[in-house]
């Protein structure tokens, strides 16, 4: 059992929790995700670790409610437990020092970044954040992340907060002021699917190197089942243990977007028995 | 005397069990055991134990079951089989035990892997082991004070599939503190990810595991070795030796186009959403399945017919295996062949895909095939399938299994350096003693020699918790 030490509501339908998992937080490293169960009859879903405490023994999970389980997660309080933690999972981020960073995150995608920016900062790169969120009331770690940034940029979809408009839009503006010079040396985006296609569409016609954070479907998150499979460069990858991160230049997005789909109308049913059982 | 025929093992009827998980086969009666074991003719030199990998007195369990000694019997399966329900149930006894029998010769064998099954069921019913509490479960052994247990030397064990429950087992009877490491939620590895419910029910895998845990046998679940400890880590923390029972992970996959369209499932992912989340009962649990009417699943060993059957049981309407070589050289049991017979699995043989095709939202739809003929036995000593020219065809499918194989998992042997490895990705391993080129490493089963079989896999850790025990002996 893991418990739950800190349980806070930071933006609509995001929930932070800081659970006890000492082990895991002594090993885990940027870019590394866990898997959870919540209960019994629970689904294992994939949860990146934003931050970690190695004294006190947490980990920091942001998860949105998307589903039955994150949804049932929200209900949690300080003090309940969660059934299975398994982790840190996956290939560690690779961080060096590259120079400069644009570092591009959406919606719950921010708490993804935000680990992985503060190491890129620790090895001496500048950094460049272009955060995007719905509306305000969407954002997370803004203060975390400008904290970390060299320069900081915000939009909102409707203009709710600082700048209307997306990610993209910021991007392609830093790109048409450096004529001639590339904006940086490596970019990281995370954030929705559609997000990360854009963007590494955009960076790809101008030669940027990109890196981005899968988030397909998992089971197992151990390379035993094969759920988990995309297609980067043409070729067929295990996420959970080949990934998360990839160069979102080869990903074959349109296949990502279908797979997870795949689930559709029973997590909707699943959801609905959920609502059902709660009344 | 007259002669006393094989006793039948009676079954669910075949219409019935493909609209349930229960088990299929329902075991022996007292009177049908007895009958059978009548049948043994207790060989003075039994050439039965020769095929059983882990060296069951078979002949002296049978005796007492024909003189109703049932308690007697038990304790004889038990002192080598740590998982005899099981091994009654999934073992293939009739390319190992069955077929060495030497009444096979005139008649049927002894239905060895019945009265296995039948021994252990009467146990679990009749004389309940004493289980320790349940939160000493992940701790100490009931009898020993902890200055004693200090003194006794610790034993890692890494995966807690059936190579690795046994390994444990042994060296827990020798008086080793052991520890398994299990990286998923529950222990048991493909017994409780892959077989099904109703060729395996779990909570007799539960059951066999709670006695191996009353041995004194620590179980660490949520444990992803090579991630969360490292071997060298793990002697460092003072473990004397590791057993590497992690067994075979990645699916292989069939390389052809739309391969990755929706509602094409790796067996694994497809068997461990129904038998380790359990989605046949989506969505009082929370793990769904998609399941359409019309399945094809690719392969043609015990993982495919499991793959097949529970498709059926999930509600599918047709089922195909798909096989591109002949019956004969199907590699599932041939219980299981039969049962997916009786139960309306239909065969396309000698029939290879080329590819998939999926509609606007990406489902697979159909499944284009070459028809194959047989031509010159290959490296694996089957005859090969030669593909037919012009002979192209397709399936409608709504749903594909792919059953064609794992290869073991690379995730723990790429951590540590220096550990041999062979071609397939297995780790290479002295056949006698399970020593990797690493002292005081350890491996077995399917992450040594490829999927094979639970007994194998039981068999790979018996002889290397031997090995264990003496390398741990040399070193004092
Ligand atoms: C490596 C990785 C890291 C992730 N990190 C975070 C994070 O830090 N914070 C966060 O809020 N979310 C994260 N996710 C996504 C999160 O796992 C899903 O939102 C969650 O599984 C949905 O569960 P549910 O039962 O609430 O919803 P469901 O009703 O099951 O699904 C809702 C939608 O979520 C997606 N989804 C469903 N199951 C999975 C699954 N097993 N794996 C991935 N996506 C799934 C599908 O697109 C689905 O349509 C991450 C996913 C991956 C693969
Ligand atoms: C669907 C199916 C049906 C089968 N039917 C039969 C049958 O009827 N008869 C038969 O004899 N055989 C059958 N087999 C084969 C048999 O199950 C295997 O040969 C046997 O289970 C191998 O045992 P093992 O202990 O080597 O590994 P496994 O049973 O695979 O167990 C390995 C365990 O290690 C864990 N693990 C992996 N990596 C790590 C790590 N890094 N750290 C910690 N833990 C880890 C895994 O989660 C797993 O629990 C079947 C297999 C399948 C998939
Ligand atoms: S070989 Fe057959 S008859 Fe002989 S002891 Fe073994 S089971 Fe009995
Ligand atoms: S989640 Fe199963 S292989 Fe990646």
């Amino acid at each position: 059992m893991f418990k739950i030490i800190e349980k806070s509501t930071p933006s609509i339908k995001v929930n932070k929790f800081v659970i006890e998992a000492p082990e895991i937080a002594k090993k885990v490293l940027p870019g590394q995700f866990v898997i959870l169960r919540l209960d019994e009859k629970g689904e294992r879903i994939p949860i990146t670790v934003a931050d970690k405490d190695i004294e006190k023994g947490t980990i920091t999970l942001f998860i949105q409610e998307v589903g039955k389980t994150t949804t049932k997660m929200g209900t949690l309080k300080n003090g309940d437990s969660i059934l299975d933690i398994v982790g840190p999972l996956g290939v560690p981020s690779h961080i060096e020092n590259f120079g400069t960073v644009l570092c591009i995150a959406g919606g719950v995608g921010v708490a993804v970044i935000y680990p992985i920016a503060k190491a890129l900062k620790e090895k001496g790169n500048k950094i460049i954040s272009i955060l995007g969120a719905r509306s305000k009331d969407f954002m997370i770690l803004e203060n975390e992340i400008k904290k970390i940034s060299d320069e900081f940029y915000i939009t909102t979809d409707d203009g709710s907060y600082v700048q209307k408009g997306f990610v993209s839009d910021v991007l392609k503006k830093l790109i048409a002021q450096s004529p001639g010079k590339p904006v940086a040396d490596i970019v990281y985006a995370i954030g929705p699917v559609p997000m990360m296609r854009v963007i590494s569409d955009i960076t790809k016609q101008h030669n940027l190197k990109t890196i981005v954070s899968l988030n397909p479907i998992m089971v197992d998150g151990t390379g035993m089942c094969g759920a988990c499979r995309v297609s980067v460069g043409g070729v067929t990858k295990f996420a959970c243990v080949e990934g998360p991160d990839f160069d979102g230049h080869l990903v074959n997005w349109a296949e990502l977007v279908n797979r997870l789909c795949v689930f559709k109308t029973k997590e909707k049913e699943s959801l609905d028995h959920h609502c059902k059982l709660d009344k | 005397m007259e002669k006393i025929p094989r006793q039948k093992m009676p079954v669910q009827n075949p219409q019935e069990r493909v609209k349930n998980f229960s088990s299929v086969a329902l075991g022996y009666s007292e009177e049908q055991a007895i009958l059978e074991a009548k049948r043994c003719i207790q060989c003075k030199n039994p050439t039965c134990v020769k095929g059983c990998p882990v060296e069951i007195n078979i002949p002296g369990f049978i005796k007492e079951i024909a003189n109703k000694n049932f308690t007697a019997a038990a304790k004889i399966l038990k002192d080598k089989n740590n998982l005899p329900a099981v091994c009654g149930r999934v073992c293939p006894q009739e390319t190992q035990c069955e077929i060495k029998c030497v009444l096979s010769k005139k008649s049927d064998p002894v239905a060895i892997g019945r009265l296995e099954r039948f021994i252990a069921d009467w146990e679990r019913k009749n004389s309940p082991m004493s289980l320790p509490a349940k939160d000493s479960v992940e701790g100490d052994v009931p009898n020993l004070k902890s200055e004693i247990l200090n003194l006794r030397s610790k034993v890692a064990i890494l995966g807690s599939g059936p190579a690795g429950l046994t390994c444990a087992a042994d060296l827990a009877k020798l008086g080793y503190e052991v520890t398994i490491f299990e990286s998923l939620h529950t222990p048991g590895g493909v017994l409780m990810y892959g077989i099904p419910e109703f060729r395996l029910p779990k909570d007799i895998v539960h059951h066999e595991i709670d006695y191996i845990k009353s041995l004194g046998v620590k179980i660490k679940t949520n444990m992803l070795v090579g991630k969360i400890k490292t071997v060298k880590e793990l002697f460092d923390e003072g473990y004397k030796a590791i057993f590497i029972g992690t067994g075979a992970g990645l699916p292989q996959f069939l390389g052809i186009p739309g391969e990755n369209l929706n509602k094409i499932y790796s067996a694994n992912e497809f068997l461990t959403r129904v038998n380790l989340m359990k989605a046949y009962k989506f969505p009082e649990y929370d793990t769904p399945v998609n399941i359409g009417k019309r399945v094809a699943v690719f392969g043609a060993g015990n993982v495919a017919m499991d793959s097949a059957r529970v498709s059926l049981r999930l509600g599918a309407e047709e089922v195909f295996i798909v096989y591109r070589r002949s019956e004969k050289e199907m590699p599932a049991r041939l219980e299981e062949i039969e049962n997916a017979k009786e139960e309306g699995v239909k065969f396309h043989l000698l029939t290879a895909p080329i590819k998939f095709i999926g509609d606007e939202n990406n489902n697979v739809i159909k499944v284009e095939c070459l028809k194959m003929e047989l031509g010159e036995p290959d490296a694996s000593g089957r005859r090969r399938p030669v593909p037919i020219k012009g002979s192209e065809f397709t399936i409608d499918v709504d749903t594909v299994v792919i059953a064609i194989g794992q290869t073991p998992n690379p995730l723990l042997p790429k951590t540590i350096s220096d550990l041999k490895i062979g071609k397939h990705g297995n780790i290479i391993v002295d056949e006698v003693t399970g020593a990797t080129n690493i002292p005081g490493i350890y491996a077995g089963g399917d992450i040594a020699t490829g999927a094979a079989t639970v007994i194998d896999a039981m068999g790979a850790g018996k002889r290397a918790a031997r090995a264990i025990d003496e390398y741990v002996k040399s070193k004092k």
